[in-house]
């Protein structure tokens, strides 16, 4: 449950975040909703990445098949110099769900360090 | 412990942000480039919203309604001609601003702040050419004019308008990815831009490499090598036009003959426009055609780049109703028509950039010596921008020729340096090309053109004209110099005022034509004039174009636009016709091996068309480079480096002309090569190359010579590759590598105007649009748009798409 909580909640304030705030800012979110929300550092690692993946990989496939992938075709070959929209997107996701996973992580962990005298 | 993890964990997300936020350990910052709702996916264009949009602002007038189509072609709607034109800045920047800033930019010589100092050398080039001094010139004259400087404020306040309303998300994809903002426009960066267009244009010389080969060639060689006269030339203004009496008799220095120009020549200009920047245009009269109005042609041939030069639009206000290709960068309709006439431009092409020796007193160049006394040089000191580095100043003494362009502290490519070389280009004086455009979009008759045609003064261009009431003329356009035969083909003394231009030619006696008996006008950049006309006009203009678009107009009759578009597409190569014969009867056909033979049939079946699919085309191609190279490689060898090599229109009249050609030997061998030996060494070192072109399947005239347009970035990625199309140099359909038709346009005057046009790209900038390069593949196939001239009563067709109302507010 908790791990789900956080996974929506990382979601949601990330991209509430990059409504105003530079990219980013998705790491002060997972950061701070993984210090709010108990969990293993472990998990919470991985709620923010799933979450985050999920959200960049949707908001960019969205994005690119309203565009029938015209601009993905072509900046998949500059980056991956291969023409692949796909790889493209699950770049996208894995790069959000990276910096949004190490960001919960530590947030995690220094959750532990505070809240450990506390019972 | 847990602390010590938890200070690793917090590094480590930091340094990863850092990654990905920088071009410091990756060559890209991929977070900020992907993030998808700042980052380049904001650029990827939604199919299902269109462009509509309510704006407001506080300097418009009125009120204005845009209407765009299936290919987002603006018509404009206003209810006042300066809001039009503000409303043409705000969409050239809504679709075109990267273009148009990186083009600027790169006239003013402010590339390397964007690049860095790989941009230097051209930076330095472009200040020391005066580009900025000669925009500041023309600027004063614009703003002094009270008409056009409202049109150019309100240009630059459209601009700036779209410029002000990017957020980091909406920023064009360019600037993402080279990680910069873009600049705010001025009046002055319009002025830049028409500089810059005048560059491309008027940059037709090459003193310093022609004064190399006259230092070294006796002057009989030189004369063959570079004839003033060219026999095929079939001038503008026909043969037979009889001219007044010159206003300006100019008189050659007394030491012309023996001064002019001994010594050693070092400083030779590697950065150069193209040389085959040119165009083609053309009007018939009604007499010729089979609705009895005028149809007018246009297709200037410029370099192929995405996003494209031209973008098309229509404007209409209460005094005029226009339409065709824009210039991102500048105000007006440049190519196009209106309700009364059309109107297009061919490049002129004389020399107007001279060169003049620059004896300064010292080192500190403060003074250079001018009419037996010390004058004072004044100094402007440019200060360059280099992304990354500290600022570059270069101090450019100026003189009353112009600036200093080339001298100890630079010098281009130089071999020495002992010489300094002030440059005089026509650019540099004062001039408000912008009424010329104005007053063309709003001409009704023939005076109107002539009126607005004066105002052209660099860069010189053949302007065509015709009218629904049947006129149609052509102008040889331009305030040229005046100058005594050999005048400016090499750099000249600058120590005295005896080699100055000695005066303009008034605009009363420009070569023109009106509703000539023949029953059409034409220009493809071949010589302006005949022989009799009284003012020098240099050595360069080799054109067998301009005798085919004459031989095919003279022949036609009942012409439709149909026959017009097919026109402009003909791939007949009229140099091939003159030279092919030559290289067949001199063909050594016994010295041919089996496969030698083989390419030899291609040439004999060739049906003289570069069509995409021949092969003979590449032969002959192949042969005639070969031909040129063993022709005059053993001579130029041996001469400084850098001398110009001729024209091939020159070797081609010579061996027309006279079989024993001197350069037909080759000198460094003791025997004396005849024609034949020559033409079949030539040939024979062809095959080399057509050998390994059929190994690699690239046979094809259009595999051959590979067009492609490239995004000014170069990047593949954006470019498109590999088109297959026919055509090439000395042919109507002037398709090269990366230079060709950047637009194609036939109007017929009838009292419904039936116009089309093409251009090889899209009106959208943007590459994540789906009008980004829809127009390329069309443009190919030789196929033509139809332009839709649209009125009040068509707001509800179904080709509007969408629309953008401007208001005041």
């Amino acid at each position: 449950m908790k791990f789900i909580a956080a996974l929506i909640l990382t979601v949601l304030s990330g991209y509430a975040s990059c409504l105003f705030l530079p990219w980013w800012s998705i790491a002060i979110a997972a950061f701070v909703i993984a210090f709010i929300i108990k969990q293993k550092p472990g998990w919470a690692f991985v709620s923010a990445f799933l979450g985050l993946f999920f959200l960049w990989a949707v908001l960019s496939y969205t994005i690119s098949s309203n565009n029938a992938h015209v601009l993905a075709s072509k900046i998949s070959l500059l980056i991956l110099k291969v023409k692949n929209v796909i790889a493209l997107i699950l770049l996208t996701g894995f790069i959000g769900g990276l910096v949004a996973g190490m960001a919960a992580l530590s947030g995690s962990l220094l959750r532990k360090i505070i809240w450990s005298n506390k019972v | 412990m847990k602390i010590i993890t938890f200070i690793f964990s917090a590094l480590l997300s930091i340094a990863l942000v850092y990654i990905l936020n920088t071009k410091m350990v990756l060559p890209a910052p991929l977070g900020k480039l992907l993030a998808p709702q700042s980052g380049v996916w904001q650029n990827a264009e939604n199919d299902n919203e269109g462009f509509s949009a309510d704006l407001q602002f506080p300097t418009l007038n009125g009120n204005t309604t845009v209407y765009f189509d299936e290919r987002l072609v603006p018509h404009i709607f206003s209810d006042n001609d300066v809001d039009a034109i503000f409303v043409q800045g705000y969409l050239h920047a809504r679709f075109r601003l990267w273009q148009m800033d990186l083009q600027t930019l790169s006239a003013a010589g402010e590339v390397s702040q964007v690049v860095g100092d790989i941009a230097l050398k051209h930076d330095r080039e472009f200040r020391r050419l005066g580009m900025v001094f000669a925009a500041e010139n023309s600027l004063k004259k614009i703003e002094a004019d009270d008409e056009s400087k409202k049109l150019c404020d309100a240009y630059t306040a459209g601009v700036n308008a779209y410029i002000n309303s990017l957020t980091e998300s909406s920023l064009p994809l360019e600037y993402k990815l080279m990680g910069y903002k873009p600049t705010q426009w001025s009046n002055l960066r319009t002025a830049l831009f028409l500089k810059y267009m005048s560059y491309d244009l008027s940059s037709n010389e090459r003193d310093f490499e022609l004064a190399a080969a006259h230092n070294y060639f006796d002057s009989t060689s030189f004369n063959l090598l570079y004839p003033v006269k060219q026999d095929s030339a079939d001038p503008i203004i026909p043969i037979g036009t009889v001219f007044a009496e010159p206003s300006i008799k100019t008189v050659a220095p007394a030491n012309a003959d023996s001064t002019y120009l001994h010594g050693e020549v070092t400083a030779m200009e590697n950065e150069k426009p193209f040389a085959e920047n040119g165009s083609n245009n053309w009007a018939v009269s009604g007499s010729k055609t089979k609705s009895g109005y005028p149809i007018l042609c246009n297709d200037p041939h410029l370099g192929l780049n995405l996003p494209s030069l031209w973008y098309e639009m229509q404007i209409t206000t209460p005094t005029y109703n226009a339409y065709g290709a824009t210039f991102p960068g500048a105000p007006a309709i440049i190519i196009g028509f209106n309700d009364s006439c059309a109107f297009g431009f061919t490049n002129g092409g004389r020399d107007v950039r001279d060169y003049y020796e620059i004896q300064f007193k010292d080192k500190s160049r403060k003074e250079y010596w001018f009419n037996k006394e010390w004058k004072t040089t004044s100094f402007r000191i440019e200060k360059i921008k280099i992304a990354g580095k500290p600022d570059f100043y270069d101090t450019v003494a100026y003189t009353i020729f112009g600036p200093v362009m080339y001298d100890q502290s630079f010098g281009g490519k130089r071999n020495t340096s002992s010489k300094n070389y002030a440059v005089r280009w026509k650019a540099h004086d004062s001039s408000n090309e912008l009424k010329l455009f104005y007053y063309l979009n709003k001409a009704k008759n023939y005076t109107d053109y002539v009126q607005a045609s004066t105002y052209l003064h660099t860069p010189g261009q053949n302007i065509v004209f015709a009218a629904k009431n049947g006129d149609i003329a052509l102008r040889t356009q331009g305030e040229w110099p005046a100058k005594w035969p050999g005048q400016g083909d090499f750099p000249m003394p600058g120590t005295d005022s005896s080699y100055m231009w000695q005066g303009m030619i008034p605009q009363s006696e420009v070569p023109y034509q009106f509703n000539p008996e023949r029953g059409f006008v034409s220009s493809a950049n071949q010589r302006p004039v005949p022989p009799n006309y009284p003012y020098y006009l240099g050595r360069e203009y080799p054109s067998s174009r301009g005798v085919m678009v004459n031989r095919l107009l003279n022949g036609m009759s009942n012409i439709t636009p149909q026959d017009m578009k097919a026109m402009q597409n003909n791939n007949y190569n009229v140099f091939a016709e003159m030279l092919l014969p030559v290289i067949i009867k001199n063909m050594d056909v016994t010295l041919l091996s089996g496969s030698e033979q083989g390419f030899f049939d291609q040439l004999n079946k060739w049906d003289i068309k570069n069509e995409a699919n021949s092969i003979g085309a590449t032969v002959f191609a192949i042969t005639l480079q070969e031909l040129r190279d063993t022709v005059f490689n053993d001579e130029f060898s041996l001469a400084p480096e850098g001398a110009l090599k001729p024209f091939e229109s020159t070797l081609m009249e010579a061996l027309l002309r006279d079989s024993s050609y001197k350069f037909i030997d080759d000198i460094s061998t003791p025997a004396k090569e005849s024609i034949s030996n020559m033409v079949t060494k030539a040939f024979k070192g062809a095959c080399l190359e057509l050998n390994n072109l059929k190994t690699s399947h690239k046979l094809e005239w259009a595999k051959y010579k590979d067009t492609h347009i490239d995004h000014l970035t170069k990047l593949p990625a954006f470019s498109r590759l590999h088109l297959p199309i026919g055509g090439g140099e000395h042919i109507i359909n002037a398709t090269k590598a990366v230079h060709g038709p950047s637009w194609r346009m036939v109007v017929s005057l009838t009292p419904q105007t039936e116009a089309y046009g093409i251009y090889p790209g899209g009106q959208n900038g943007n590459p994540g649009s789906k009008f980004y390069d829809n127009g390329i593949d069309k443009w190919v196939q030789g196929e033509y748009y139809t332009l839709w001239v649209m009125t009040k009563n068509d707001i509800n067709d179904n080709r509007v798409k969408s629309k953008i109302v401007f208001k005041r507010g």
